[in-house]
């Protein structure tokens, strides 16, 4: 049963819902453990953006203008992605000035003007209170659509009473939310924390209730999307309706509306409310940039399956933008619609909730509060009167919006369909742009144009938008529109200057920036700057430099005395003491620091406007702010102090680095010092060796005359073998003496690679064999004719196998000797099925001295250590020969492979020994 | 330590969605799909989701640093 009551229990009940969650977030925010101090919340937050235009609104639009409904929508995403240039410094702005609305960001900027801060908000006031009254107009009507269905909403609006207009009660619910939880501080640059809980948790119900009725709509309605848009393909009055011809203006149209819901999203005072003034941190914008975004492609993802479902499903009585409702109640369902009904009620809520805690702001300090300043009967209040004043001020400035926006949806509300509204509310708010973003990144723009800017902007934007919708509501007569004023043709309001063809949006848009921009820099160019508007602006292009917000900007001279009764009277004992609190006391006739000062005015400005702010501040204080050539020094040495510090680091940096270095090479001297060292060792242990047995033995046979005849002989043997390996160890350490000295003397000549290592093989063959060493050969080639020393590279040659034979495993050792082409060399390749050589030792192996640690302590079955002298010298040779000799994983037996690689050589005849080879060789001896 | 990478990165994505929003791109898909309505609204949302996705990707990135 779709009762009254039942409508009326669950929209009063959300409502009181809000009253808990906003009185729970306030609560937590006393206790110090904020709600809202998360990006999500944030992101959330922002979604105020999505009205109960956005809610019913786009689908109806979607049914009309095709998607010329998503340019509202990608507007923002783009202004988003443009948040860490943009809001950030907005922000830090905001923050560092106590800013508490745009009227007052702009009062600000151009020299805490408080007639520039007027203007702007009465341009609010009147730019958005349509906008209001068109939230109250979409509870209205959702509310009659759901209690009166299935006859047409319309026919009943017209016979009831404002007191069974169920909105007037809302309004008045959401006036007593907004007093009890948007002026609870008096300090408007403070954020509401229970109010920004409640709005982000609207956020949260209206993106479900919409989602419900799309995954209803799609999925109950419809067999899924493809069967919804096969039925649209089949109805051929549905052809265009998504097309490019089907929004307004075509292609100019979709430009003019990206380019003004882009610049609405900045300047709309609800959206400046939670972007900059509710922000917490400004890091939340790093997550906020994309999840917003996220959040607006969601809620319309179903937009178009509705409007389709709606157009095709019939019912051509009910208008488009009740789809969302209408689809669900025709079905007969009974909890859906009253979800999409609280949807709805939560959009319109929240944005009118957002909107007017903006508005009030904006009234009370730009409005009324520098007219009550200049009043004589004022200033003998006494403490804290004005806190309570200006309190006041607001509440009765939220009553008055609200009831305001009440009776334009009461008395014209009918003339507009939703969208037309939302548009006109965008264009005015756009006029912010101009001063807003130019003063931030120009220093020049001045207060003269951004006044006249401001002005002109928004005349041509009641002129092209306002007016032509009283016209069409009947209170202006219909020639106005189609014949100009006074039957002047180029004043028409739609085709201003002839420009014909545009849509309405772009058209005024383009006529309005135009102007705005225009006298915004046009004056700004050929007027001066006030000394405080000069500062001002430097603050503000500069806000992203670093440390600059830290310094003091006062030089100004007051005593303590005078600005605490100030601060007393205007804010209250408790502010009072909030501001002096840190500060060092001392008596009342002492001079007040500039700290203190600068405290004062940001306590003030944020309860009363930077304008207001500024006047008081003035009251008391002899002196001035500092001026623009004082900010511009301080963001020079800065600067200066910012450029040294940086060379010392890159200076530090590069000391670093060559200390880095010089500790390595150091290193490496050392290591290279302990090898000789250990060489030298090694060398004269080497020696030594073979000497004594030389001289045991010989001493042997010099004393024992009677020794058997075989014991001599075996005794001559040794000696001569010792002597034979003491020779060829020092013949080792010439040729390394030679080799590095450069004095080796090769005999290179055309030889066949091929026959010189089966020839090596033959010559280690037998000593392997009694090793039980594996020795298998690989000749992929018959002939490989190289040019090379043939003793040197059978020295070579045999180094490697006998070195294989050395390192080849414990068990069943195997050496495998191979010889292949690659491109024009030859290669000749020793492997092992040892251990094989760790990736940083392989380079050291060639090092003189060095020698690989085997785990066993070397030797093992009378394998003999190396003197650590075969491989430099083999490289040497190779190297000299023209050659390379490299270390790699064996690629089949697993251990170290060790790779001689010479050039092919196959001019020279392969066979011919006797050929005189290459010319740089000296002539065979 | 990447900031000024990570901006030029940020301008392009701009740039990149300012020009897949607008129209020179937008009338290559304003075409009808086999007899049915204009595949305008499904790229929209492709590219949307797309350049949303890539923001995400940069922001959150960016964080870590």
């Amino acid at each position: 049963m779709r009762g009254e009551m039942l409508v009326l229990a669950v929209a009063f009940g959300y409502l009181a819902l809000l009253f808990v969650i906003a009185a729970w977030g306030d609560r937590r925010a006393e206790q110090g453990r904020s709600l809202i101090g998360s990006p999500t919340v944030y992101a959330l937050s922002i979604a105020v953006y999505c009205t109960a235009w956005t809610f019913y609104g786009s689908v109806g639009r979607a049914a009309s203008a095709g998607p010329s409904f998503l340019l509202i929508y990608l507007g923002p995403t783009l202004a988003m992605l443009m948040s860490p240039f943009v809001i950030r410094k907005m922000v830090r702005i905001a923050s560092a000035q106590r800013i508490t609305s745009i009227a007052d960001f702009i009062s600000a900027r151009y020299g805490k003007s408080s007639s520039l801060g007027a203007l702007v908000a009465l341009i609010a006031l009147v730019g958005i209170t349509p906008y209001i009254a068109l939230q109250l107009k979409a509870i209205t009507l959702s509310h009659a659509v759901l209690v009166n269905y299935p006859e047409a909403a319309e026919l009943r609006l017209a016979e009831e009473s404002f007191w069974n207009d169920k909105s007037f009660w809302v309004a008045l619910v959401l006036a007593v939310f907004i007093i009890l939880f948007g002026t609870r501080h008096l300090d408007a640059s403070e954020r509401h924390e229970g109010m920004v809980a409640a709005i982000a948790f609207e956020s949260l119900v209206k993106l479900v209730a919409f989602l419900s009725v799309g995954v209803f709509t799609v999925f109950v309605l419809f067999n899924g999307p493809g069967d919804l848009f096969a039925q649209v393909a089949a109805a051929p009055e549905l052809s265009g309706a998504l097309s490019l011809d089907a929004v307004p203006g075509g292609a100019v149209g979709w430009v003019g509306t990206l380019v003004l819901a882009f610049l609405a999203f900045l300047t709309l005072p609800r959206q400046f409310q939670v972007l900059v003034v509710e922000n917490v941190d400004e890091r939340h914008l790093t997550r906020a940039s994309w999840l917003f975004p996220l959040y607006l492609l969601a809620i319309n993802l179903f937009v178009i399956p509705i409007a389709m479902a709606g157009l095709l499903l019939g019912d051509a009585g009910s208008d488009p933008d009740s789809f969302v409702l209408t689809l669900p109640l025709s079905a007969g369902l009974e909890g859906l619609p009253l979800l999409v009904f609280i949807g709805g009620l939560s959009a319109a809520t929240g944005m009118v909730i957002v909107e007017t805690i903006a508005l009030s702001t904006m009234v009370s300090n730009q409005l009324v509060m520098p007219l009550l300043l200049r009043s004589p009967h004022l200033h003998l209040g006494s403490r804290g009167e004005l806190a309570g004043w200006l309190l006041g001020i607001r509440r009765v400035a939220i009553v008055l919006i609200l009831l305001l926006g009440y009776l334009y949806h009461a008395l014209i509300g009918d003339s507009y369909s939703l969208v037309t509204i939302g548009l006109v509310s965008f264009a005015a708010a756009a006029q912010f742009a101009p001063a807003m973003l130019i003063g931030m990144y120009w220093r020049g723009a001045n207060r003269n144009g951004a006044a006249l800017g401001l002005i002109a902007g928004f005349l041509v934007w009641a002129w092209t938008l306002l007016l032509p919708g009283f016209a069409q509501s009947g209170w202006l007569g219909a020639g106005f529109l189609e014949n100009g004023p006074w039957g002047i043709g180029w004043l028409r309001p739609y085709a201003l200057f002839g420009l014909e063809g545009w849509d309405i949006y772009t058209h005024s848009l383009l006529w309005s920036l135009t102007a705005n921009v225009g006298l915004l820099v046009g004056v700004s160019l050929f007027s001066r700057q006030s000394p405080l508007e000069q500062t001002q602006a430097a603050l503000f292009t500069e806000a992203m430099h670093p440390r600059l917000m830290q310094t003091s900007l006062w030089q100004g001279q007051t005593t303590r005395g005078e600005l605490s009764a100030l601060l007393d009277r205007y804010l209250g004992g408790a502010a009072t003491r909030r501001v002096f609190s840190g500060i060092a006391i001392a008596e009342d006739d002492h001079p007040a620091p500039p700290e203190l000062i600068a405290r004062a005015e940001q306590a003030l400005a944020g309860a009363l406007g930077s304008a207001s702010a500024r006047v008081l501040i003035n009251s008391v204080v002899r002196g001035e702010a500092l001026d623009l050539d004082a900010i511009l020094s301080i963001l020079d040495t800065t600067s200066e102090t910012l450029e040294v510090n940086r060379r010392l680091e890159q200076k530090s940096r590069e000391l670093a680095r060559t200390s880095e270095e010089l500790r390595a090479a150091n290193e490496r001297l050392r290591e290279l010092d302990r090898l000789k060292d250990e060489f030298i060792a090694m060398v004269s242990h080497e020696l030594r060796t073979p000497l004594t047995s030389i001289r045991a033995f010989a001493e042997i046979l010099h004393d024992g005359k009677n020794l058997p005849e075989e014991k001599r002989l075996h005794f001559l043997d040794v000696v001569v073998r010792e002597s034979q390996r003491l020779s060829r160890l020092i013949e080792e350490i010439l040729d390394l003496a030679r080799l590095e000295s450069g004095r080796m003397t090769l005999d290179p000549r055309p030889l066949d690679l091929v026959e010189l290592a089966q020839h090596s093989v033959d010559a280690v063959h037998r000593l392997q064999e009694t090793r039980g060493v594996n020795l298998e050969v690989d000749m992929a080639v018959s002939a490989a004719p190289v040019i090379g020393d043939p003793d040197r590279l059978e020295q070579v040659i045999i180094n490697l196998l006998d070195n294989a034979g050395k390192f080849a495993a414990d068990e069943s050792p195997r050496v495998l000797l191979r010889l292949e082409r690659y491109k024009d060399h030859f290669r000749l390749s020793v492997e092992d099925n040892g251990p094989g050589i760790a990736d940083d030792e392989r380079e050291r192996v060639f090092e003189k001295f060095h020698q690989i640690q085997r785990q066993d302590s070397g030797e093992t079955r009378g394998r003999p250590r190396g003197s650590g002298l075969g491989l430099p010298i083999s490289r040497g040779i190779v190297a000299h020969l023209g050659g390379r000799l490299w270390v790699e994983s064996a690629p089949h037996l697993g251990g170290a492979c060790l790779v001689m690689e010479l050039p092919d050589a196959p001019d020279a005849p392969d066979t011919e020994a006797a050929t005189p080879p290459a010319p740089a060789s000296p002539a065979p001896a | 330590m990447n900031a000024p990478r990570q901006k030029e990165r940020l301008v392009v994505l701009i740039v990149l969605a300012v020009a897949l929003f607008s129209p020179p791109l937008l009338l290559l898909f304003d075409t009808p799909s086999r007899t049915g309505p204009s595949r305008l609204p499904l790229y929209i949302f492709i590219a949307w989701a797309a350049v949303i996705g890539l923001a995400a990707w940069l922001m959150e990135r960016r964080q870590e640093e």
